[in-house]
């Protein structure tokens, strides 16, 4: 920390007295005058045909303006090229309880939704699917036309049975990983304006607003340089305002009809119909190990239950399958994986986005290995793990890496080697790694353009701005832009002006997620501040008359190295560099390396750089009951560098709470398409109470290619914990907990079959149809044959 | 016999909001939550659910929490009501500063209302024990912090003296 | 956003200009006390009634004063908060200021009422939904349907009875006086509950629950215990409620009653009896833990299984009279003979 003046410091984020003042303006709290309230009518079923929409009535209701129907929007989007299956109104059929219909807007949102009670709508029921299997069986009428199985992967580097014959001990397990949904406190809002000169403007709750302002293109047919999207603060995102989402481009749309400003804010019950959240997942391992504890294959499936749209869910079943290999030396390795359709919400990414349910199974399964094999968990690890700069079996160019050291750190604060099978019997330690990339490798869309951009600007003033097309959606990310610039220009961040997620200021940046705004808006924002250092260098070495080389920007001073004194502030050496080259401008870009195996699918899993974590999770069983209360995380994260440490103890803080969550408490659990729960209160969220003490630890590994070295820390932290507390509790009370979220009675009735010397396991007991299509080989990086 | 006013009526009502009195006119069945934030401008008071199910609207009603979704405005007219927005002077009250200083907020939207809950705590209980902050704030979800940072910068105003 | 239908709003400043205007007004008129059951309930299109008559400002439901024979009078309109915290309460009746203390949240305690607590509307996971949902669901016999969802084949509603207070108060036999155009009438609490969902309480039309009348506590120990999903915020999955009378050294009255497994507080007369019929030893408390679960059937409609629920009963059960013992040991020996009058079954 001491060779930075800025980075590595624990510095509250820039506006965060803003947000404690209330005076942080989100989507919802934004109005216009004379603006419209906007409600969508939803389905009311599952899956049916859409015979006839009749909004007479509606538009009748005094104070509505108008009501559009999936007619009038008949371009299709979705966040993937591959799948663009999805309309802003439906106008053949409905594909899950919720899936909007028409849209209306009226002068506030009681009538709007007194209107939408009056749309009319007739519906021809259609069988539904509500699971993997009911998917996979033979459909009259399939959720898409392509079928309800969307999309199968099948891949294998190098060859699994070869791997298994050389094995002393093969293994398989069975799991189950429950959908669970972002929750973010703030529901998704949006306020459109569309201007007589043709021009429409929208400000949405969004992490994505390049990828809003290319559909919104697309499915208005309007230049996207007529549209300009702002990208309000988000009050929550986890990956769940990570897709274009119906009533964005339904407000905008409304808004082109009326001629005014239309605001919709969906209710909590909408936000659960959004969704996007965590796929639903049955997991099947299969490995071999040679007897002193070395893998020598491992054979991975999964099944996604993907609800009734693509959204990120081709991504999300590669990823369910390409992070295997990251942490351990893994010669053999098959990934078969599928996605299917269901009559539900749509999946997408939540943090972690398809990685924490593989990782769950993995560590799980290798915590039964390493008992079979007689061996401490940690030990396993270390027989097996990862090498720094090398390249996994799947391809995954792996730079730096501090798993070791997050392994040491983590195992020794808890003293897990010391609990591990000796505390008294109800409480248990349990242990586990994981990886996770800082940044997709590609975007969402082909092209060959950078991922993040920024300019800087200056002037003699000696004010200095920052455009970033990034979204913070409270990680963080625009107090990473301006420490990066505060440090390179010798100034400190509150001096720096963030000009942010506005398409028509500041210059692309592809979004909030796979963590990718440190390391690439970041390393965007860092080659910006060399270059415009560069530039008042120049000036101020002209006047100092000295080399630029020499020049020292500290403290908000250019001075000669040496001789302090021999100086200008900085404005000046901003106005002599005015003076000597015009404008201050720079610009900053990004774009990863190609990183991509010589295989088809091989886009979803490289990163320029990937974080590791170890964990620890401490519980205690209350027998009777079956509850599990988590005592103590203690999770170590390889960082690369902590660029701000108040703000990755943040992170680390949220991930575990986001784990305990899922580990314990949430589950997207349905009736029939219907929801049983779509409320703050039904969906257990957990509170203050639920929350375990957690000590991070962050390791720096330095990356070479990071900003600073820096690399995530947004989601990789989550990973390991989940399975740490199932590895816990089986290290409590003796059950295997292999299927998540494990509630009381379910773990009861394990205990129960326990006492009466049955097998005593949480988890599913029977793998859906393993139909992944034919299998794709691929050879394998040099080294490994 | 009082004879009430037929629905859709509006009625006049009084409000005492930051030390500000407020004359607004609005129907019975408008919650403090809309008035606040549709009819006074006070966007700082956030809703997760409008149900009371998560905290996010917590205002302060003569120093007492009361989640303004639920709250109808003609019952608490002539009572001191607080929002986020009046608790900073000329500098930030203890309690948000604390929370800058502590990353005790990141998406900040469940802010406002962890803020009045804590005021509230402190403002009875100047130097209260971790639990009695934890209890105090079990009624407000977050999503993003994980709640440990939050009871830290509670503890860390209460011992800097409360003003 | 949710926001609530419309409706008129009414606060006449006494208590019997509200019984009057009930009477005028008829069913579309409902009380307004905290709001925290029925405003959620308006905003989910689940009532919607014309017309609230406010009670927040009559004072004369917010008293906590001794009662007559020595017990205490508590005003419906106290807040749970203040009933949680009044030194009487905590002194007298400490687990009633646990119940109260154990209701959903801080925040939400300082708005609820005690009298909207014990007339808190039964709930269902098929029926308190949001609308949209709701309707998808199903409109079940709570929702002007003809089925009840949760137990198909059966004629009545089973939402479940979800108030912390009550199951306690009903152990300690407690009455409530209730006020109506008809004049007033007292009665133990218990046959306040109707035991059915869709009408959980037998209150007459117009008729105002005005007072809580708390019998003496001398020789009385009481326990409440929730059992909830999280530690705050949410209703109870269980309410374990044991009040019991102590007379030289032996259990001379007692009563177990069960929340949340009906739709009514449900009185455990067979784990009463066996409470007083000999020493509190293991075998006893196992007994009587297993005789409270017998009773006990709740369905799938709340949250977790009504498998789990029921068998939590014996275990909460048990640890509540192991609670007791504790509470025993440090209050020291009973009184040697008990009041005259007291009515224990």
């Amino acid at each position: 920390m001491g060779e930075f003046a800025v980075i590595g410091r624990p510095r509250p984020r820039p506006d965060a007295a803003a947000r404690a003042t209330g005076r942080t303006r989100y989507a919802g709290d934004l109005t216009l005058p004379g603006q419209l309230w906007c409600r969508l009518v939803r389905s009311p079923l599952p899956h049916a045909r859409l015979a006839r929409i009749d909004t007479a009535a509606a538009r009748a209701l005094p104070g509505v303006a108008a009501v559009l129907t999936g007619r009038d929007l008949p371009t299709r989007y979705g966040i993937l090229p591959v799948s663009q299956d999805e309309e802003v109104l439906c106008s053949e059929k409905v594909r899950y309880v919720g899936d909007p219909v028409a849209a209306v807007a009226a002068v506030d949102e009681e009538t709007a939704a007194q209107a939408a009670a009056l749309v009319q709508v007739d519906y021809v029921p259609l069988p539904a699917v509500f699971s993997v299997d009911d998917a996979l069986r033979p459909e009259e009428e399939p959720i898409h036309p392509s079928g309800n199985l969307q999309r199968a992967v099948a891949l294998e580097f190098g060859d699994v049975e070869e791997g298994f014959q050389v094995a002393a001990y093969v293994r398989e397990d069975l799991f189950f990983y429950d959908g669970s949904t972002h929750l973010p406190l703030e529901e998704h809002a949006v306020l459109a304006s569309y201007t007589p000169e043709g021009t429409l403007t929208v400000w949405s709750s969004t992490q994505t607003p390049h990828y809003l302002h290319r559909a919104l293109s697309r499915v208005l047919q309007m230049p996207m340089e007529r549209i300009r999207v702002i990208a309000a603060p988000v009050g929550g995102g986890f990956g769940g305002k990570s897709d274009v989402l119906n009533h964005e481009i339904a407000a905008a749309a409304l808004s082109r009809v009326t001629g005014r400003p239309v605001k919709c804010v969906l209710t909590r019950e909408e936000v659960f119909y959004a969704h996007r959240g965590r796929h639903p997942t049955v997991l099947w391992v299969r490995s071999g190990w040679t007897a002193d504890g070395r893998i020598t294959a491992l054979h991975l499936r999964t099944w996604l239950d993907g609800g009734a749209y693509g959204s990120y869910g081709v991504a999300t079943t590669y990823y369910s399958g390409a992070l295997a290999p990251l942490t351990y030396r893994i010669p053999h390795y098959r990934f078969e994986g599928m996605r299917v359709f269901t009559n539900k919400p749509a999946c997408g990414p939540k943090r972690g986005h398809g990685t924490p349910q593989p990782r769950f199974a993995l560590e799980c399964h290798l915590d039964k290995v390493a008992q079979e094999l007689g061996l401490d968990p940690v030990d396993l690890r270390r027989r097996n793990l990862v090498a720094p700069f090398s390249t996994t079996v799947n391809w995954l160019r792996v730079t730096s890496c501090g798993l070791e050291r997050c392994i040491d750190e983590v195992v020794g604060a808890s003293g897990f080697l010391g609990k591990h099978r000796r505390l008294p019997r109800g409480r248990g330690v349990g242990f586990a790694v994981s990886g996770y990339l800082s940044g997709a490798g590609l975007p969402v869309y082909w092209n060959d353009l950078p991922h993040s951009q920024v300019h800087l600007a200056a002037d003699r003033s000696g004010r200095v701005t920052l455009f970033s097309g990034a979204a913070d959606i409270g990680q963080g990310s625009d107090a990473i832009l301006v420490a990066t610039a505060a440090e390179i220009l010798g100034l400190s961040p509150e001096e720096i002006l963030l000009v942010a997620g506005d398409t028509a200021l500041t210059p692309i940046d592809l979004g909030s997620y796979s963590s990718r705004v440190t390391f690439m808006a970041g390393n965007a924002a860092l080659q910006a501040a060399q270059r415009l250092r560069a530039l008042v260098a120049r000036g101020a070495a002209a006047r100092l008359e000295a080399a630029a080389e020499d020049l020292v920007f500290a403290k908000r001073r250019v001075f000669v190295r040496g001789s302090p004194d021999r100086g200008l502030s900085w404005p000046e050496a901003c106005a002599a560099a005015e003076a000597t080259c015009g404008p201050l401008q720079a610009s900053g870009a990004y774009t990863p390396p190609r990183l991509a195996g010589p295989y088809k699918g091989s886009g979803v899993g490289p990163s320029p750089a990937y974080s590791f974590s170890a964990c620890v999770a401490q519980v205690a069983v209350d027998e009777e009951t079956g509850e599990v209360r988590v005592e103590k995380v203690w999770l170590a994260h390889d960082i690369g560098r902590a660029l701000n440490p108040l703000l990755v103890r943040g992170q680390i803080e949220g991930s575990v709470y986001m784990a305990v969550g899922e580990a314990l408490l949430e589950r997207q659990d349905y009736r029939g398409g219907a929801h049983r729960g779509p409320s703050m209160l039904d969906y257990k969220s957990p509170t203050v109470y639920e929350m375990p003490e957690v000590e991070a630890i962050l390791v720096e590994s330095v990356d070479p290619e990071g900003p600073f070295g820096a690399k995530e820390c947004g989601q990789g932290p989550l990973l390991p914990v989940v399975p740490a507390i199932a590895n816990a509790i089986y290290d409590a009370v003796g059950v295997r907990v292999d299927e998540v979220p494990v509630t009381p009675d379910m773990l009861l009735r394990a205990l129960d079959r326990q006492r009466r010397g049955e097998d005593a396991r949480v988890g599913p007991k029977v793998q859906p149809p393993a139909s992944f299509g034919p299998l794709t080989r691929v050879r394998r990086p040099e080294g490994w044959a | 016999m009082v004879e009430p006013l037929p629905p859709h009526a509006v009625t006049p009502l009084t409000l005492r909001v930051n030390g500000t009195t407020f004359r607004v006119v609005a129907p019975a069945s408008r919650t403090l939550l809309e008035v606040l934030r549709e009819d006074l401008g006070l966007t700082g008071t956030k809703h997760g659910c409008e149900l009371g199910e998560c905290g996010a609207c917590t205002v302060l009603i003569d120093g007492e929490p009361a989640l303004a979704c639920l709250v109808l405005p003609v019952e608490v007219q002539g009572r001191k009501i607080l929002t986020v927005e009046g608790l900073a002077g000329a500098a930030l009250h203890p309690l948000q500063q604390a929370f800058v200083d502590y990353g005790a907020l990141q998406c900040g939207y469940c802010t406002p209302g962890m803020l009045l809950a804590a005021k509230a705590l402190l403002d009875r209980r100047p130097r209260p024990t971790r639990e009695e902050i934890a209890e105090a704030l079990s009624g407000n979800l977050c999503r993003c912090t994980g709640y440990l940072r939050i009871v830290e910068a509670v503890a860390a105003a209460a011992e800097g003296g409360h003003g | 956003m949710l926001r609530l239908p419309p409706f008129r709003y009414v606060a006449p400043p006494t208590l019997a200009e509200v019984v009057a205007l009930l009477d005028a007004a008829g069913p579309k008129a409902v009380l307004l006390a905290g709001g925290t059951d029925l405003l959620p309930r308006m905003k989910r299109r689940q009532r919607t009634p014309e017309l609230l008559v406010g009670l927040r400002h009559l004072r004369e439901l917010q008293e906590i004063v001794p009662g007559e024979d020595g017990g205490l009078v508590i005003g419906a309109g106290c807040t749970l908060h203040t009933v949680s915290q009044h030194p009487a309460v905590v002194a007298g009746y400490p687990a009633l200021a646990r119940a109260a203390a154990a209701v959903a949240s801080p925040t939400l305690r300082r708005m609820g009422t005690i009298g909207g607590n014990l007339c808190i509307d039964t709930r269902c996971t098929y029926f308190d939904l949001p609308e949209h949902t709701r309707a998808v669901t199903g409109r079940c016999l709570k929702d002007g349907g003809s089925i009840c969802l949760a137990a198909p084949r059966s004629p009545r509603c089973w939402a479940v009875a979800s108030s912390d207070t009550a199951p306690l108060l009903v152990a300690l036999e407690a009455r409530v006086r209730l006020v109506s155009p008809e004049g007033e009438r007292v009665i133990p609490l218990r046959d306040l509950y109707r035991n059915d969902g869709l009408r959980p309480l037998a209150l007459r039309p117009a008729e105002v629950l005005t007072e809580i009348l708390l019998p003496p506590a001398d020789g009385t120990s009481a326990i409440y215990r929730k059992v909830r999903r999280r530690g705050s915020i949410d209703f109870p999955l269980l309410g374990v409620a044991i009040a019991v009378r102590r007379c030289g050294g032996r259990v001379a009255q007692a009563r177990v009653v069960l929340g949340a497994v009906s739709s009514a507080p449900l009185v455990v007369e067979e784990a009463s009896r066996l409470l007083r019929e000999g020493p509190l030893d293991p075998a006893r408390v196992a007994a009587v833990a297993a005789a409270a679960a017998h009773p006990a059937r709740p369905l799938d409609n709340t949250d977790l299984t009504a498998a789990w629920r029921k068998r939590l009963v014996r275990v909460t059960v048990a640890r509540a009279l192991e609670e007791m013992q504790a509470l025993w040991r440090e209050i020291g020996p009973s009184p040697d003979t008990l009041q005259e009058g007291r009515f224990l079954r």
